[in-house]
């Protein structure tokens, strides 16, 4: 019983640590930030890291999503609506949902785990120390850069993304669905409102905050060499994906409420 | 002068320190010897504030390490050198740049003077022209020395060393246990090193604290300490797996 009891105080401490962890690390990331611009140059490179470095990535995931979304949507209306809800169908779903979420999932798979997987083993091999020892800060070397990269490029990566998938879901209707190209623009025209365009940028944004801060903390509080760093990479995957999930609903709550 | 008075730490269940003092005093240098996971690194992390106590001080000129501000503690550090025992470098910089990161942060100076401090501390270590070479290129002996040249690239008033020896071979080792003593008497320096390599302790040490079960068990010169009496200490210094120390 005592064990038992053992066990479930641990694990209660370590939630709670765990929370703690994550805005402590918030807080200091905040406190850094007017050292941002003092070395914008790591920020840059984190840039070019996070963002262009995912573009092949998140192109290929986009075209094939906007793919399916216009075959989904084909059919769903075929003989029950008229077609110009195609193009309406595809822009709508990939502004607000596929678009953010989909280009959000892969780049938590990619720059979440190498994030993690880079400063964990910074972390096991002392590096992280070193730094400290050194009287330099390591969020502001090493965490606020990316976190700062990762909240601009996804949104840039979204809007690349949203025209990758229309653009595919419109070779899709054409080629194959024998829409006209015309119905297809006009669809997309239909019922337009930059409110959606922003709403699913100002997420991505939030998900990209979410990606840097998970592979950031998992990263951090790495412990136990080659395997540590392996776990911490799963971590700093699993717990962004679901974080990227349940920021979605409560966005979808706030802003795309009717 | 360093004072450690009753240090506490544990992680999770596992206590590692449990009322460890010891005073380190100003120019001298202190060897901590002690089995591998006995708490000596976590003891030196706790000196320069990589890691805070669960109870007692740690005191650098007065000063209590664990009450510091963020930017009191980096002050504080701005005065410490460190050597790691993996060396620790950057890995994404060059030699060069490793050693003068600190340079470029915290003093206000041009680049050609940065350059010149740089070739300087890693000629004292014996290692010259090496600036443009990534870590991933040197060998492990090489690594320490610039892990070493980093340290005292800001002529710190104290240098830690974790392990300064371990994974080297025996002559790079004493090449490694000179140049400690050097900077010892040539910039007067207060070192305090943790090892288990007694080879290395005899050569570089003033005094000797041996670390065991969380406790101090044992200080005095290294003369000294091959004249005691304790049997858990004669067995550590002799390195022999029978006697009151379980090998294990």
């Amino acid at each position: 019983m005592t064990s038992h009891l053992v066990v479930l105080g641990d694990r209660v401490i370590d939630s709670l640590a765990y929370v703690g962890g994550i805005f402590t690390l918030l807080g200091r990331i905040y406190a850094a930030l007017p050292s941002l611009f003092k070395r914008f140059k790591l920020t840059i490179e984190q840039m070019s890291v996070i963002g262009v470095n995912s573009l092949p990535l998140v192109a290929f995931t986009s075209v094939f999503t906007g793919m399916v979304a216009s075959v989904q949507a084909m059919y769903q209306i075929a003989g029950k609506t008229p077609v110009i809800y195609l193009g309406y169908g595809v822009c709508k779903a990939v502004i607000i949902e596929l678009g953010p979420v989909l280009t959000a999932l892969v780049v938590a798979g990619r720059v979440g785990a190498s994030i993690a997987a880079e400063l964990g083993t910074m972390r096991v091999t002392e590096q992280i120390d070193a730094m400290e020892s050194l009287a330099l800060d390591p969020i502001e070397f090493l965490v606020l850069p990316r976190f700062v990269a990762a909240a601009i490029m996804l949104p840039v990566l979204v809007v690349f993304a949203d025209f990758v998938a229309i653009v595919g879901g419109g070779v899709v209707a054409v080629l194959t669905l024998r829409v006209e190209p015309q119905v297809y623009l006009d669809g997309l025209r239909l019922y337009f409102t930059m409110r959606d365009v922003f709403g699913g940028l100002l997420k991505s944004a939030v998900f990209g905050m979410i990606i840097a801060t998970m592979g950031c903390y998992h990263g951090f509080t790495t412990g136990g060499g080659a395997e540590g760093v392996g776990r911490a990479t799963t971590k700093a995957v699993v717990a962004s994906s679901l974080l990227i999930l349940v920021c979605d609903y409560l966005v979808a709550t706030t802003i795309f409420r009717t | 002068m360093i004072q450690i008075q009753d240090l506490y730490k544990s992680f999770r269940h596992q206590r590692v320190l449990e009322g460890v003092t010891l005073e380190i005093k100003t120019g001298e240098t202190m060897v901590i010897i002690g089995r591998s996971g006995c708490g000596k690194s976590v003891l030196l992390k706790h000196i320069i504030g990589l890691l805070r106590p669960d109870g007692g001080k740690v005191l650098v000129e007065g000063k209590d390490v664990g009450g510091l501000s963020p930017s009191g503690l980096k002050d504080l550090r701005k005065h410490f050198g460190m050597l790691f025992q993996g060396a620790a470098l950057f890995d994404s910089l060059t030699v060069g740049e490793n050693v003068a990161l600190a340079l470029r942060e915290h003093r206000q100076m041009g680049n050609g003077k940065v350059e010149e401090i740089v070739a300087r501390k890693l000629k004292m270590v014996g290692l010259q022209g090496v600036e443009s070479l990534k870590p991933a290129e040197l060998s492990g002996g090489m690594k320490k020395r610039v892990g070493l040249a980093r340290a005292i690239a800001m002529d710190p008033q104290y240098v830690l060393y974790d392990e300064p020896t371990t994974g080297l071979d025996p002559i790079m080792a004493d090449k490694i246990n000179e140049l400690i003593r050097q900077l010892q008497k040539g910039l007067s320096i207060t070192s305090v090193a943790v090892t288990h390599d007694m080879q290395s302790a005899y050569k570089i040490a003033d005094r000797i604290a041996m670390l065991y079960e969380g406790r101090i068990i044992f200080l005095g010169t290294p003369q000294e300490i091959q004249a005691s009496s304790s049997p858990i200490v004669q067995q550590f210094i002799r390195g022999e797996s029978s006697g009151p120390i379980e090998a294990g």
